[in-house]
């Protein structure tokens, strides 16, 4: 008896310092921007790495968040992605209502060539959007960066609400329509309320995809004036030998955001990309 | 309608009959119109800005344009031909393969594993390395390849320095330059960032398996590694199937990380891959004809992979659907 409690304690041992090593791993290319960041340029080029021998240097980050740019550019991030994340969700909405609760012919057709859409991702067919949208003079053009993620992210959106839209019982919706309930009323009242945590998982999965989306605005958004934030870093652009401190600087800047909302958002990411399946 | 044939056969008058197909009639239109409002808003969109400029992309492959003015320079096969003879798009191509290749006998077993850790038995804990293992999947792109780009900079990068201290004699690699490397370092960088996506999935799916199924296998003698073999791998079977597509189509579709991390390819595209190359010789000098072939090639690819692989490998996990 005392055996056993000795291997398994020793196997739960093994594993959490790989577990550990692994963790640090992940971590560890992170901090190292962090620290690379609170030093000053001089002591960054006689020790790069550790924690900095003398005050930590906050005179990066003040510049940044001192400068006009830096603001703009948050301005415009948050603009792209709330537009490009309500979109999504309404459309997909819609279409997932169509999807699983309506029955018309060519629904199956409609729903496949949907799908198709997953073939395709943005990147692969960054060329054919660029002519597009420049034909549709959105060139420097919000929508020109909002519309093409839009479209691009409903197959995904589509097809994890279907999938919630579906498992929500038949029963219901007879109920519902016997009490006097329009179609229309049973998708606002009844339905949307009762996948609130799967409408919440696919938003945030659009919100992380176009907060950080770099290829397209870079094609579409010739003017910096436009810019959102991932392309800010271009204006350190010539500078990475020379001023690393300044780039982890605004690169820390990006991911402090992006670790706090991970942290409220985590479950809601893992709920949408399986499905529901992954229990805490 | 049997109700209302039998009330039209038996009692009544011919007007009574028309008022009733007049509202049949109006409830096929209410009907159609309810799908019109559902439907048509994200299909337009959808059709506008993805389905419409893939078309158009086979269009535009077979002739030379600028992207402006009209398309006169018609081109038939040329463009395809001049990109199978281009050394820099088959290096591209192989360079594509190779990292699909190492994804998948080297990212997925990895993930799976890390995954098969976490997931099973009691580990007080499993929530707070799963959060940490799964982090990098909300940094963009952009930023993962900038802080690597640091982290394995030629002279005092983090990596360089950890294994001076670590290896006696160990010279400094040009991690991001050098050609016999370079492509490594982006697979590994790769790796950091997707790896934590598949082992969510493979957590969800480990976590399905009736545990009484595997403590069966125990009873029966099986040790943990026959528990593994015999009963957890094959249960999460159609997981594995998907991750395999997934991670098929993601090598094929990256750019940013690759772009950044190789400066547009590196010293004689030894880390060039299809989205580099497309970005170089497609976009940047307005070859759009020439880029749309590289599309086209791209999107016939994916379209057959993913039409072969569902068809023979994906299939029976999709029975009911």
């Amino acid at each position: 008896m005392l055996r056993i409690t000795l291997v398994r304690s020793s196997l739960l041992i093994l594993r959490y310092v790989i577990l550990g090593f692994l963790c640090i791993i992940v971590i560890s290319p992170v901090m190292t921007a962090f620290l690379g960041s609170v030093r000053t340029t001089n002591e960054f080029l006689s020790r790069p790495f550790g924690f900095p021998e003398g005050a930590w240097n906050f005179e990066f980050y003040l510049d940044i968040l001192r400068s006009n740019s830096f603001w703009r550019f948050m301005g415009n991030s948050l603009i792209i992605t709330s537009f490009t994340m309500v979109l999504n969700v309404v459309l997909a909405c819609m279409l997932a209502f169509a999807f699983s609760r309506l029955r018309f012919r060519g629904r199956t057709f409609a729903f496949n060539v949907l799908s198709f859409g997953l073939l395709f991702p943005l990147t692969v067919a960054i060329l054919p959007i660029f002519i597009q949208i420049r034909q549709f003079g959105l060139i420097d053009s919000y929508w020109g960066v909002i519309l093409p993620l839009v479209a691009f992210g409903l197959p995904q959106s589509t097809i994890i609400l279907r999938s919630f839209f579906i498992a929500i019982p038949n029963e219901l919706e007879d109920a519902a329509y016997v009490d006097g309930c329009t179609t229309f009323g049973f998708f606002r009242y009844i339905l949307l309320p009762m996948a609130r945590p799967a409408i919440t998982a696919v938003a945030v999965i659009q919100i992380i995809g176009a907060w950080n989306e770099y290829f397209l605005p870079i094609l579409v958004l010739n003017k910096d004036v436009y810019w959102p934030l991932p392309l800010g870093i271009m204006q350190f652009q010539g500078q990475f030998g020379t001023d690393w401190s300044r780039v982890m600087a605004y690169v820390t800047l990006l991911i402090i955001p992006a670790i706090i909302f991970y942290v409220f958002a985590e479950k809601y990411i893992v709920t949408g990309l399986t499905g529901g399946e992954l229990k805490g | 309608m049997s109700l209302a044939n039998t009330r039209n056969l038996s009692e009544v008058k011919v007007d009574e009959a028309t008022q009733i197909r007049r509202e049949k009639r109006n409830n096929a239109i209410r009907k159609w119109l309810t799908v019109g409002i559902f439907l048509l808003p994200g299909m337009l969109v959808f059709i506008v800005f993805v389905l419409s400029p893939i078309a158009q992309t086979a269009v535009y492959s077979f002739y030379d344009w600028d992207g402006l003015g009209p398309l006169t320079n018609y081109q038939e096969f040329k463009n395809y031909e001049r990109l199978f003879e281009h050394s820099a798009f088959i290096k591209s191509v192989q360079n594509t393969l190779v990292i699909m290749v190492l994804s998948l006998v080297i990212q997925l077993p990895i993930a799976l594993m890390i995954a098969l850790l976490v997931a099973r038995g009691q580990l007080p804990g499993r929530k707070f390395f799963r959060a940490m293992l799964f982090i990098p999947y909300v940094f963009s792109e952009v930023i993962t390849a900038i802080i690597w780009l640091y982290v394995l900079h030629p002279k005092d990068g983090l990596v360089n320095t950890v294994f001076t201290s670590l290896v006696p004699g160990y010279q400094n690699v040009a991690w991001t330059s050098d050609p016999n490397v370079i492509l490594y370092s982006v697979f590994a960088v790769l790796v950091w960032k997707y790896f934590g996506f598949y082992m969510i999935l493979y957590m969800a799916s480990i976590q399905g398996v009736p545990k009484d199924l595997e403590e069966a296998a125990r009873m029966d003698g099986a040790g943990e590694i026959g528990v593994l073999r015999y009963v957890t791998i094959p249960l999460i079977g159609p997981t594995i199937r998907l991750t395999i597509y997934l991670s098929v189509l993601g090598a094929i579709q990256q750019f940013v990380i690759v772009q950044i991390l190789t400066t547009g390819g590196g010293i004689n595209n030894s880390g060039s891959v299809i989205g580099t190359y497309l970005y170089k010789y497609g976009l940047q000098r307005f070859k759009l004809g020439y880029g749309s072939s590289i599309a086209v090639v791209l999107f016939l690819f994916t379209f057959v992979f993913s039409i072969l692989y569902q068809r023979f490998v994906m299939s029976r996990d999709y029975q009911d659907d």
